[in-house]
């Protein structure tokens, strides 16, 4: 119930910030095409724990800040390698490496969640997730050395307690 | 006053979201393959639309654009690595699939050296669903 709830909330809130026309018909039809979608994700059975992680809702934005301040700096050594790959020696900037990296998180969610956060911190990328372990591709070594150290996986982990 | 202090802010984000563009675009022309090109894009992807669009969301001000381009920046950082993936899950499945775990280029000495028995099992693993 509390899952349909949010569901409502979260709609909701997307109609009326994109639409910004507040005249009686317009609410109409947000309340009827809201009613359409809940409609349609109960038949499709999306309602659940998964696509609404509510137990998450405050631990992410901790969690989201500190991937935050990961992304950037990953990005920052991503642009660096760009540019030594400009003007200095092409090869020697860059050295692509791929590698099966082991997980110890149980739940479908939490995987998805650390393999979602490698992918969207630039210089490593989630190519499969097989079982318990996720193929990573990275720009360089130490990309893949810091997956190894496991802080990401630790902090995901703690996400799901 | 604090106009001023706004738009100075929002034009070094623009600037620097444009620098981190133009930084992504070269990463994509002169990286050597599909994966690195891959994190190239990424650049472009995550910290140059979110200085664009912070620094665009800073001159809307307390309105509407500001909620909507906060929505644009929740949905690109939700689906860009879902794109990514898939991407990359594509390329698994044609000519340049990964080659089972060794390292292309020498730097990468921090790896375990793969015996050939666990090359085959890798390989047959990767190869499941293309058969």
């Amino acid at each position: 119930m509390r899952y349909t709830l949010s569901l409502i909330g979260i709609l909701a809130f997307i109609w009326l910030a994109n639409s910004g026309l507040y005249t009686p018909l317009l609410l109409t039809f947000g309340l009827l095409s809201i009613a359409l979608v809940l409609l349609l994700a109960r038949r499709m059975q999306l309602v659940d724990r998964e696509s609404q992680p509510l137990h998450l809702a405050t631990a992410l934005p901790g969690y989201y800040w500190w991937l935050f301040r990961k992304i950037v700096q990953s990005n920052l050594q991503v642009v660096s390698c760009v540019w030594r790959s400009l003007f200095g020696n092409r090869d020697a900037a860059i050295s692509p490496i791929h590698m099966r990296v082991r997980t110890n998180l149980r739940t479908d969610l939490a995987k998805v969640l650390y393999a979602n956060s490698i992918t969207l911190t630039p210089g490593t990328v989630a190519v499969e997730l097989d079982g318990d372990e996720i193929l990573v591709h990275a720009l360089a070594a130490d990309g893949i050395e810091e997956l190894r150290r496991g802080e990401m996986e630790r902090r995901v982990g703690a996400l799901e307690e | 006053m604090i106009e001023q202090v706004v738009w100075l802010l929002s034009g070094c984000a623009l600037a620097l979201g444009c620098f981190f563009m133009l930084s992504g675009a070269v990463g994509l022309l002169r990286f050597p393959d599909f994966y690195t090109r891959m994190h190239a894009a990424g650049v472009t992807d995550t910290l140059a639309t979110f200085l664009i669009l912070g620094g665009l969301m800073l001159l809307a001000g307390w309105s509407l654009a500001l909620f909507k381009l906060g929505m644009i920046l929740l949905f690109l950082f939700f689906t860009g690595p879902v794109a990514s993936h898939a991407l990359a899950r594509a390329a698994q499945h044609s000519e340049w699939k990964l080659p089972a775990l060794k390292t292309r280029g020498e730097q990468g000495g921090a790896t375990e050296p793969p015996t050939a028995a666990a090359d085959v099992a890798e390989a047959d693993a990767l190869n499941t669903d293309r058969v």
